[in-house]
């Protein structure tokens, strides 16, 4: 195992003013390495995400895709190797986790530090087009509304990364390919870099500068798409790099439609 | 091992050169939620039913005052409603040397439950949280309360007299420990049933542990804290009885004493009723308090 240097996780505000300069990477691990016993879920594991990069991270359950997002978010302590957040981290994550006792504008502004922290989540809220839900119960919400208030929440403090836990996986098609642009309106905006866990290749593909397969705790596959957005997901190129991705998940595939 | 595989073509220049700050500012078209309509129709089924559940009662009460003015029930062992009516307006206007009056009675009987319920339930839902809260304060708490739990309380009635003697005290201890109990168990249960999902949320908010106490904690233990709240009120109100019925000197214990005496039974019945409608008073205001603590699991009714 590497360097035994887990919890150099410095994720205040203004860290990144620390040892690394602003060309340098949001999120640097190397040999990061978990194991649940003798089970070992993340093997050796070196990544890293550039300031503002938009990655997304597939792979089959089980493959340590939310292990590596919670040592990424500071929830795991029990990491070895290296790892570096270089920057003020938020996470969504697969379901909204609003705080079903506050309502939607004071679970946005929760555990902000801000002068008024409920005219920024006001203003968050209107950045998500929920600004008229601000003073319902989340238990109101639709589950979009929900998971876009969840955004909100995420994007008020301002993070350098952002961690997206699946977050679109429980809502319905529709709903999903709103989030999506949603998504990339506000990452254009605020520039976070992004690490998107999914399980659908073609969210990755129609989201991401870089997909990466996770496969038994190691990347296995990393592959760049071109910056343009919105994609054509029948671009020869996206078809392509689709069945490659499918063929790395080890799914066998001839649908190329 | 990291294997970067140039799939697709270029790579976006630096971030900064290719997204002016407002470049996303887009609207956010067709970001649209379907709004939970609110359940009217559930409302007013409520309502109704809260009729329909007067009719037993009343159905007994009815029974009760035909079976004792037609003397298939004699007058002595229960009393017609209206001659508990008159006994009721006798005692409350006056003040007799054998009685005292219903309403010094009923106040006295209430400051004990008061004093006994405020003391109990505050010691219980300090311990309840420092228990919760942490291993330690869990392994130094609760065993002991658990033992607390399986004691017979009104076992202690003699132990106390001696510690105590018979005045108020023995009575208010007696009260006390019965409100802390069942308040202490489900404010304990509460805290550690709390949505780990939630707390590890204040974790990624950076929540301080004062914020994570008042903010995410106590609030998501509160729906199990009133239920230990009514059923604490509740035993408060069993030990009142029992309490008042050894040697007290005042208070609706004092009058069932007196009452059986002078073989009054209506009189007895009067205070006994009297338990039950400030019973049921206590219990209605914890539904008050809980109704307006809980909006949020009404939510759908509520907005």
């Amino acid at each position: 195992m590497a360097t035994r240097d887990s919890g150099v996780l410095a994720a205040g505000p203004g860290a990144g003013a620390g040892a690394l300069g602003p060309g340098d990477p949001v999120v640097q691990t190397r040999g990061l390495s978990r194991a649940f016993g003798e089970h070992v879920v993340l093997d050796d594991l070196d990544l890293d995400i550039g300031r503002g990069e938009f990655v997304a991270m597939i792979g089959r359950s089980g493959t340590g895709k939310s292990t590596l997002l919670r040592a990424l978010a500071g929830l795991d302590q029990e990491t070895s190797g290296e790892l570096v957040v270089n920057a003020p981290v938020s996470v969504v994550f697969q379901e909204p986790r609003l705080v079903p006792w506050k309502k939607v504008a004071a679970n946005v502004s929760l555990g902000l530090r801000a002068a008024d922290p409920r005219a920024v989540a006001r203003t968050a809220l209107d950045e998500v087009g929920l600004a008229d839900r601000a003073d319902a119960w989340p238990l109101t919400l639709s589950g979009g509304e929900a998971q876009r208030a969840a955004l909100a929440r995420a994007l008020v403090r301002d993070p350098g990364l952002l961690l997206l836990d699946e977050p679109f996986s429980a809502l319905d098609a529709l709903t999903r390919i709103s989030m999506h642009q949603l998504v990339l309106s506000l990452w254009e905006r605020h520039q976070p870099a992004v690490l998107l866990v999914t399980h659908d290749v073609d969210e990755a593909l129609a989201l991401a500068d870089r997909v990466l397969v996770l496969s038994d705790g190691k990347i296995a596959h990393s592959a760049q798409i071109a910056p343009e957005r919105p994609r054509d997901r029948d671009h020869p190129d996206l078809v392509a790099l689709r069945i490659r991705l499918l063929t790395e998940l080890g799914v066998a595939t001839h649908d190329v439609s | 091992m990291s294997i970067s595989t140039g799939t697709s073509t270029t790579r976006r220049g630096s971030p900064a050169d290719e997204r002016a700050p407002d470049a996303g500012a887009l609207p956010i078209a067709g970001v649209t939620g379907g709004r939970a309509t609110p359940g009217r129709t559930r409302g007013q089924g409520w309502r109704r039913a809260g009729w329909l559940r007067l009719i037993s009662p009343i159905v007994v009460l009815a029974l009760w005052q035909i079976l004792s003015t037609t003397g298939v029930v004699s007058q002595q062992k229960l009393p017609s409603l209206t001659t508990l009516w008159t006994t009721a307006v006798h005692l409350i206007s006056t003040n007799s040397p054998t009685y005292g009056t219903l309403q010094h009675a009923m106040l006295i009987s209430l400051e004990r439950v008061a004093i006994g319920f405020v003391i109990g339930g505050g010691v219980a839902v300090i311990l309840a949280i420092a228990a919760g809260l942490s291993r330690a304060g869990e392994n130094a708490i609760d065993p002991l309360m658990q033992a607390l739990r399986t004691l017979p309380l009104f076992g202690l009635i003699p132990v106390f007299i001696v510690w105590f003697g018979i005045g108020e005290s023995p009575k208010i201890t007696l009260i006390a420990l019965a409100a802390a109990i069942p308040l202490y168990l489900n404010t304990f249960a509460g805290i550690r049933g709390v949505d780990g999902k939630l707390a590890e949320l204040g974790q990624v908010l950076g929540l301080r542990r004062s914020e994570m106490i008042r903010q995410i904690i106590l609030p998501g233990a509160l729906p199990t804290i009133l239920i230990g709240l009514r059923q604490s009120l509740g035993t408060a109100w069993l030990a009142l009885v029992v309490a008042e019925q050894i040697n007290a000197n005042a208070g609706l214990g004092y009058i069932i004493n007196q009452g059986e005496t002078f073989l009054q039974q209506n009189v007895i019945f009067v205070a006994l009723i009297v338990y039950l409608i400030l019973g049921l008073l206590t219990d209605y205001i914890v539904r008050l308090i809980e109704r307006r603590a809980l909006t949020w699991r009404r939510g759908i009714l509520a907005s």
